[in-house]
């Protein structure tokens, strides 16, 4: 989905602001819909479709509301999406049967737990074999993706060098909607800065992002290592 | 330089949360103790879990992790050697990981690269070693422009790069987070690593600012 958050190579948010001694919440909602979502995860992951509900908020408000509005929207829809809340719960505060979760939530200590061990991205059952090398020239595909996707609008289309081979993770375009996870290599590839933006910006500077082998084709010939 | 400070060619950013209030701050709280009801009386949230994890974040994560690392890569070659080989494993070694730490890459300044760090799509950041990430790098400004101008955001944090400098911004895109190892400053020879950890801000290590000599 070609979205508002897809927001690599504007410039007219104007200058950085920051906050001097910014606390890491600024309200105790805060501090609760950051958990909730965290927590949440166990019914109404994964994580790539919680950043897929933040993609669809209306764009106009995903640009004028506080960081942690988009993450309020996103356990809103996803908990609507599957089932478990109506609005009408949601307006009235008091919960009217409706889909229950099939196990109970996970405890404080197995949250703990989660945290320490984390939720890695890599698989062994998906493609493993990678179809390109460190140093092959690469482009990223020009595709229009109606759902979620990583492949940022701002490499579509622009030839790159593939510079790391991360191994094979879960593909956030399919994951997102209840399509599998389709594990595949995932690289890191690097773009000149002039080829990303034109002739005019500086020439010695790049950008490095992540890309998954769907989004890339090859490039021509191949050189060696950047 | 200043927060005050608007490059004339540019508007102020309208986007800015002023869109905060304390009306707008109390409705949301409304809101937002209802979902919690909600969500624990259908049995999905236990209020406890999220106690624990609001008090992991604010209080046990946070920059002074990712400050050890580099502070041990400054004093030993062979954890340095590591890092940079396999960051999420040299990383264990301190006792850090877990959560969006799960596959960690170091990038190392030099007088000749500078690397600098974002998620342009959303607010990807490595936790176990910088804690949540502050507000400015989950705004629109940052995620934005620091792709196609990263010298001149790096300016207003009030670094300038030579020319001879390349400057490469990491684009978090996937599970992988980035740490920037900044340089070590003059002067610092005689400091204990413990001395060394207490200069590295997190700044330094998005890579948006350098470490300063003591």
């Amino acid at each position: 989905m070609n979205g508002i958050h897809d927001m690599g190579g504007l410039t007219c948010f104007g200058p950085v602001r920051r906050e001097p001694d910014e606390p890491v919440f600024h309200s105790d909602w805060e501090r609760r819909v950051f958990a909730m979502n965290l927590a949440g995860m166990a019914f109404l992951g994964p994580v790539d479709r919680a950043r897929h509900a933040i993609e669809r908020m209306d764009p106009a408000e995903y640009l004028t509301t506080p960081y942690y509005e988009h993450w309020l929207a996103a356990i809103v829809t996803m908990a609507k999406d599957l089932g478990y809340l109506t609005d009408e719960e949601l307006r009235t505060g008091r919960a009217a049967g409706g889909k229950t979760p099939p196990h109970p939530p996970p405890t404080a200590d197995m949250i703990e737990a989660l945290v320490r061990s984390g939720m890695p991205a890599t698989r062994t059952d998906g493609r493993n074999e990678p179809r390109f090398r460190v140093g092959d020239r690469v482009r990223a595909r020009n595709l229009d993706i109606p759902g979620h996707t990583r492949l940022a609008r701002y490499v579509r289309g622009k030839v790159g060098v593939v510079t790391m081979h991360h191994g094979s993770h879960v593909f956030p375009d399919t994951v997102a909607h209840d399509r599998g996870e389709n594990a595949q290599p995932l690289y890191n590839v690097r773009f000149e800065a002039k080829e990303l933006w034109g002739d005019n910006v500086a020439r010695r500077d790049c950008v490095h992002i992540d890309l998954w082998e769907d989004y890339l084709e090859p490039a021509g010939e191949t050189r060696s290592a950047p | 330089m200043s927060d005050h400070h608007h490059p004339h060619d540019r508007p102020p950013n309208p986007y800015h949360q002023s869109a905060r209030s304390p009306e707008r701050d109390r409705e949301l709280a409304e809101r937002v103790a209802k979902l919690e009801s909600l969500l624990a009386e259908k049995g999905l949230v236990d209020p406890k879990a999220l106690d624990r994890l609001v008090e992991i974040y604010e209080h046990d994560l946070g920059p002074m992790n990712g400050a050890k690392v580099v502070a041990r890569a400054w004093v030993d070659p062979e954890f340095k050697r590591r890092l940079l080989e396999n960051a999420t494993a040299a990383v264990a070694e301190l006792g850090f990981g877990g959560l969006q730490g799960e596959h960690l890459v170091a990038v190392e300044n030099t007088p000749k690269v500078h690397n600098v760090v974002v998620c342009t799509l959303c607010s990807c950041y490595p936790w176990p070693v910088l804690g949540l990430p502050p507000g400015w790098y989950k705004d629109a400004a940052y995620r934005s422009r620091v792709v196609i101008d990263p010298r001149g955001v790096l300016a207003e944090f009030g670094t300038t790069l030579d020319d001879d400098v390349e400057v490469r911004v990491w684009d978090s895109s996937a599970e992988v987070r980035y740490l920037v190892i900044p340089e070590r400053p003059p002067g610092t020879e005689h400091m204990s690593e413990e001395q060394l950890a207490a200069l590295v801000t997190r700044d330094a290590m998005i890579g948006v600012a350098k470490v300063a000599a003591p």
